[in-house]
């Protein structure tokens, strides 16, 4: 009868994947290290499988946004497989600490590579690449002498000429938080409010899209993270875009993290301490921050040569940490301010 | 009717209600507790402006949505016009491009500076104005574009199988062919018109993904912010149970204003009526809105989509994508299947059954589909993690039983795309007028024989359209899969996830491409199925 075929038919594809899926599950022998990874797949691959093979272990990874993976973390509890978190922005770090997903770890040799604003002062997590947010510009239409600090973008001269990313997006919020922990909520309030009137369209989804906008005459400044701009130099030699290093005069750039923290649960701690230390070490260090156009997080590894043709920085020494902590206070000043 | 006969069909009811309860459940658990300082920040700030945005953009996509397809979906069941056999399939697929991937195409070659304007301006000179993209029409026309598919697919089924007749009934009261069409035709076609369109109405409300490339703030965006901005996973959740409430609401009111009326039109066995042939102008201006809904729809996005993908194809391109896309398919297919399944037995439940207990269970159950997937997906971990602890206790042992499992995919698949399968299936079965079943059993057939002769023959065209349906909405969806699945069983819209995520999207369009594709089988294998239905009915 036909309908006992199509059963046949439907039933056998249904029961071979859920085996291959058993199979799969049934692999991880030994005592792989479990990583939950906010950063893309393709930016830490090479290395989770290196990492594997020189311990003879097997490296199992999944990604997604930060906040999902705390979510899992959280409704995981004691039973979570993984044993290392690697976020792609502090705030979710410290959101991860906070509902007591990570643990302190006691590494000389992290202590060592990563400079202290970068890392958790009870060792719960560390930067392991460095991402600037900072000013573009139109190498057609602006001079870098008219550039100084973000706060400055609001001023009369760029009425119309400032392009920003959507307010929605994390690298803006922990900007805004790091203004609000540098010189208050009403002072910050009113740079986001000049920023709001000064845009020369709404604001965009992505850094790539503002890179370009900037570069086809829509606007003529904007506020991104450099790598984007490495990315497209790399690919577009003569793209006519430049970085200007903002607040050098008023405490320095603003800085984020990617970085990691050992689980509170990890069934493999000593293993995710190693594997956190040998993403530190100078060799290492810089391929992480390479392959997206980063900074090393370690004070003494140069980044890419078409990244350090932007010159050196100064960076904002507040602790990274604070950004997270500050980062609902500044989502609501968006809202406030209607930076959408 | 015995008590056991009442009994069943509310219990299988409920059994299939329960994976969309149990998530229902962790979400409701999960809102408690939400910082009542945060509701009031929302309240002043938020809620206000993205309520109106939500409901000018459903309006907007569902009514523009709504015409396409019925429009569409009329001229290639019940007309005749240059390219009529090419379009009637061709015009589903659009329904392979994710709305997410529609919209980056959209944006990247149509806002100022992309390849478009680029050369427009290169022409006509600076001063050019051309209307924004990123704008609330943008991105209107962009989910109607992804969502009248639904329509088109559903009103066509109805169209094709009483369309012609409509119109020969409306031609002998003296009603001319567009008469026919808006009083005979699309009236006796409304329940598959308004399942079609609130598939899009929910599709429209859970949309992050589209409506975040536009920075168009909606409902969905504001429960994203509040979680992954403001920390509060709980506010989140409570935003997601409103719109949860509010779309139920909505639904009822349409059930009220539906009424009492039933929909049987009985068409096994009766000749397809001939094509009313639309000639010179009116048949071009016809191909014109079918060419361009395509080529706006599909083409041209495919055309860059493979411009893109060709640039990154040496970087990207191994054998990786072969399993990719075999998980894809074979996670797809498998939730189809399920879903249908489960969809059949919801029908059968509340055919049979007309107890309250029986269609709450069945509002449940396709609850899902308006709900954001990454709210979903939250409540499915939850839910799962709650089981699996419960297991331990009851079991003993470590670790889990059912969490990162293919089994915990399937279960937000279900709770999620149920909704989907529901609606044709149940379009289907409205179909079978309760008469022909009494004459069956008048015959002597029994339960078994009335189902496999009467039913499945007859839902056939349903069938179809649920496992399409289904299958193309999980080889596009993201959250879910991304939270759920487990280790090493990453798709193709993981991989988009991944690419898309550092703003490379042109790095996105290798998998996205690979999507488009792979929706393309089942839609063309559908399509060819039921020209065949119908050329032989």
């Amino acid at each position: 009868m036909s309908l006992r075929i199509a059963l046949t038919r439907l039933l056998m594809p249904t029961l071979m994947v859920a085996a291959l899926g058993l199979a799969s599950q049934a692999q991880a022998a030994g005592s792989p290290l479990v990583v939950y990874s906010a950063r893309k797949y393709q930016l830490v691959e090479q290395l989770f499988l290196e990492y594997g093979r020189e311990r003879d272990i097997e490296v199992k990874s999944v990604t997604d946004d930060g906040a999902p993976l705390v979510q899992r973390l959280i409704a995981e509890g004691a039973n979570s497989p993984a044993d290392l978190f690697i976020s792609v922005d502090a705030g979710d770090l410290w959101r991860a600490t906070q509902a007591g997903l990570l643990s302190p770890i006691k590494s000389p040799l992290l202590e060592a590579a990563i400079p202290a604003h970068l890392r958790d002062p009870d060792g719960r997590w560390f930067g392991l690449a460095v991402r600037a947010r900072t000013i573009a510009y139109s190498t057609e239409r602006v001079k870098p002498v008219e550039l100084s600090t973000y706060a400055a973008l609001g001023d009369a001269r760029w009425k119309g000429r400032l392009c920003l990313r959507s307010g929605k997006h994390v690298y803006n919020q922990s900007l805004v938080a790091m203004m609000m922990v540098d010189i208050g909520e009403q002072a910050a309030e009113r740079v986001v409010r000049s920023w709001v009137a000064n845009l020369a369209a709404e604001p965009f989804s992505s850094d790539t899209l503002l890179l370009n906008a900037i570069a086809a005459g829509q606007c003529d400044v904007g506020i991104v993270n450099s790598y984007y701009l490495g990315r497209l130099q790399s690919e577009k030699p003569g793209f006519p875009v430049q970085i200007f290093w903002a607040d050098q005069k008023a405490g320095g750039t603003h800085v984020n993290i990617s970085g990691g923290g050992v689980t509170t649960h990890a069934k493999n701690r000593a293993e995710a301490i190693r594997f956190l230390e040998w993403l530190a070490s100078p060799a290492i260090q810089t391929r992480f921050a390479s392959v997206n156009f980063e900074f090393p997080a370690h004070a003494g590894v140069d980044p890419l040569p078409v990244v350090a043709a932007w010159g050196t920085f100064e960076p904002k020494l507040v602790n990274v940490g604070k950004l997270g902590e500050t980062q609902p206070a500044a989502v609501r000043l968006l809202d406030r301010a209607g930076w959408r | 009717m015995t008590s056991s006969q009442r009994f069943t069909p509310a219990l299988a009811a409920i059994a299939v209600a329960l994976p969309m309860l149990a998530v229902l459940i962790a979400i409701v658990q999960g809102a408690s507790g939400g910082d009542t300082e945060l509701w009031a920040h929302l309240r002043e700030w938020v809620l206000a402006r993205v309520a109106w945005n939500t409901v000018i953009l459903v309006i907007g996509v569902v009514t523009i949505a709504s015409l396409l397809g019925t429009a569409l979906a009329w001229l290639t069941a019940a007309c005749e016009f240059p390219g009529r056999a090419f379009f009637s399939w061709a015009l589903l697929l659009p329904m392979a491009v994710p709305a997410y991937v529609l919209a980056f195409v959209a944006v990247a070659t149509l806002d100022y500076a992309g390849a478009v304007p680029v050369a427009l301006r290169g022409w006509f000179g600076d001063g050019l104005w051309l209307p924004p993209i990123r704008s609330t029409a943008g991105v209107i026309l962009v989910l109607a574009l992804a969502g009248y598919p639904y329509v088109y697919l559903m009103a066509r089924g109805a169209f094709l199988t009483h369309g012609a007749r409509a119109l020969e009934a409306a031609q002998s009261l003296g009603l001319g062919p567009w008469q026919g069409l808006f009083r005979v035709a699309v009236p006796l076609a409304r329940p598959w018109l308004a399942g079609g369109a609130a598939l899009v109405a929910m599709e429209t409300l859970a949309d992050f993904g589209a409506v975040s490339v536009f920075n168009y703030d909606t409902f969905t965006t504001a429960i994203y912010q509040s979680w992954y901005g403001l920390f509060s996973i709980e506010t989140a959740l409570g935003l997601a149970l409103l719109l949860l409430a509010l779309v139920a609401a909505a639904l009822a009111i349409e059930r009220l204003a539906r009424g009492r009326a039933r929909y049987a039109a009985s068409d096994a066995g009766v000749r397809s009526a001939a094509r009313l042939g639309l000639r010179g102008a009116r048949g071009w201006i016809a191909f014109g809105l079918a060419a361009s809904v395509f080529a706006l729809g599909f083409a041209l996005p495919a055309v860059v989509l493979a411009q893109w993908a060709w640039q990154v194809a040496a970087l990207d391109l191994d054998t990786r994508y072969l399993s990719y896309a075999f998980r894809t398919v074979s996670l797809a297919g498998l939730a189809a299947i399920l879903c249908l399944a489960l969809a059949l037995v919801l029908g059968y439940a509340t055919r049979f059954s007309a107890g309250r207990v029986t269609q709450a269970a069945a509002r449940v159950a396709t609850l899902g589909y308006a709900v954001p997937g990454a709210v979903l997906a939250v409540g499915v971990v939850t839910a799962l993690a709650t089981i699996d602890a419960l297991w331990r206790t009851i079991a003993g042992g470590e670790g889990f039983w059912l969490q990162g499992t293919v089994f915990a995919l399937l279960l937000g698949y279900v709770a999620r795309f149920l909704t989907v399968a529901h609606g044709p299936v149940q379009g289907g079965f409205a179909r079978i007028r309760p008469a022909l079943e009494e004459a069956a059993r008048g015959l002597g057939l029994s339960t078994r024989e009335v189902v496999a002769r009467l039913h499945l023959p007859l839902l056939g065209a349903g069938i179809g359209t649920a496992l399409l349906l289904v299958f193309v909405d999980v080889m596009k969806e993201m959250p879910i899969t991304l939270m759920t699945r487990p280790f090493g069983w990453d798709t193709l819209a993981v991989r988009v996830f991944e690419m898309t995520a550092e703003g490379e999207w042109e790095r996105a369009a290798l998998p996205s491409l690979a999507i488009v594709l792979a929706g393309l089988l089942p839609v063309i294998l559908l399509t060819w199925r039921m020209e065949r239905a119908a050329r032989a009915a």
